[in-house]
């Protein structure tokens, strides 16, 4: 069961997620950790992501791709600033041109995420921060494209549960 | 997508703008309704100069209209503008709870092994 909050300040500019998983925090961190996990998750599917570099370090770079259902792609990167696993892991993440050049301007976003145990399973708390906004139009977009693929996680996660048995 | 009349820079304007306590109240109080530069200008411990100040960076940022009348500058909160700055941070919401939820198929996926 995924219990999810979302506050969202206009003011201060931070959305914060909280979601918990039935599932250890190496589990969790490993979602994170692992590019091809991550790869499974972090783009919507209709919008899937290909990580090409992926060092798991602090000051390590990222690079992705999210490729559009018609083949178009929208390069990104990641700079990882913090990492304790597996607890804490702290990264920038913006766009980057056709070439994979890093544009600084729309700001990056500066995100934080927090893993911590509870019971049995884990509390996931995500701190997004925004100096500025990464391109309207292709986050727009995605925004748009999660509304369907979320619920269709949504349904999949359900179908799981139900073919695993009577769960716990 | 009304979001995309905001160019990036204009986008930059807005959240500068609302970076300051000062300047959100000063929507906030002309969201609910038009006010004098001089009316908020006795709201707060500052100068009238200082005021209209932060008046320009709202106007600039589109968050407000400014109007002069008679020898009144008459001030109003810009709601379209505040509107898309909040159906940015939604559709940042979505893509986040999204993610949460493909995390959540994931681990269900994964963690079946007894």
């Amino acid at each position: 069961m995924t219990v999810i909050s979302t506050t969202t300040d206009t003011d201060a500019l931070t959305l914060t997620l909280v979601a918990e998983f039935a599932a250890p925090v190496e589990q969790v961190w490993q979602v994170w950790a692992d590019p091809r996990l991550l790869e499974a998750w972090y783009c919507p599917p209709e919008f899937p992501a290909t990580f090409t570099t992926y060092e798991f370090e602090v000051g390590g770079t990222a690079e992705y791709h999210a490729t559009g259902p018609d083949g178009t792609r929208y390069p990104a990167w990641w700079t990882i600033t913090a990492i304790e696993a597996p607890h804490r892991l702290e990264y920038t993440d913006g766009f980057a041109d056709a070439d994979g050049h890093r544009l600084d301007d729309p700001a990056p976003t500066r995100n934080t995420v927090t893993l911590e145990t509870i019971g049995t399973g884990t509390r996931m708390t995500l701190l997004c921060r925004f100096d500025s906004l990464p391109h309207l139009k292709q986050i727009e977009a995605m925004g748009q494209e999660e509304g369907l693929s979320q619920a269709a996680a949504q349904i999949d996660g359900l179908l799981a549960r139900a073919s695993a048995g009577s769960g716990h | 997508m009304v979001v995309d009349q905001l160019s990036p820079a204009e986008v930059d304007r807005v959240f500068q703008a609302l970076a300051d306590a000062t300047r959100r109240d000063i929507l906030t109080r002309t969201l609910r309704g038009e006010q004098s530069v001089s009316a908020l200008a006795a709201e707060y411990a500052m100068s009238f100069a200082a005021v209209q100040k932060h008046v320009a960076v709202l106007e600039r940022a589109a968050l407000v209209t400014k109007e002069r009348r008679g020898r009144e500058q008459l001030v109003r909160g810009h709601l379209p503008t505040v509107r898309r700055a909040a159906e940015v941070l939604a559709a940042y919401e979505r893509i986040w709870r999204g993610r949460a939820a493909r995390i959540a198929g994931l681990l269900n996926e994964t963690g079946e092994a007894p």
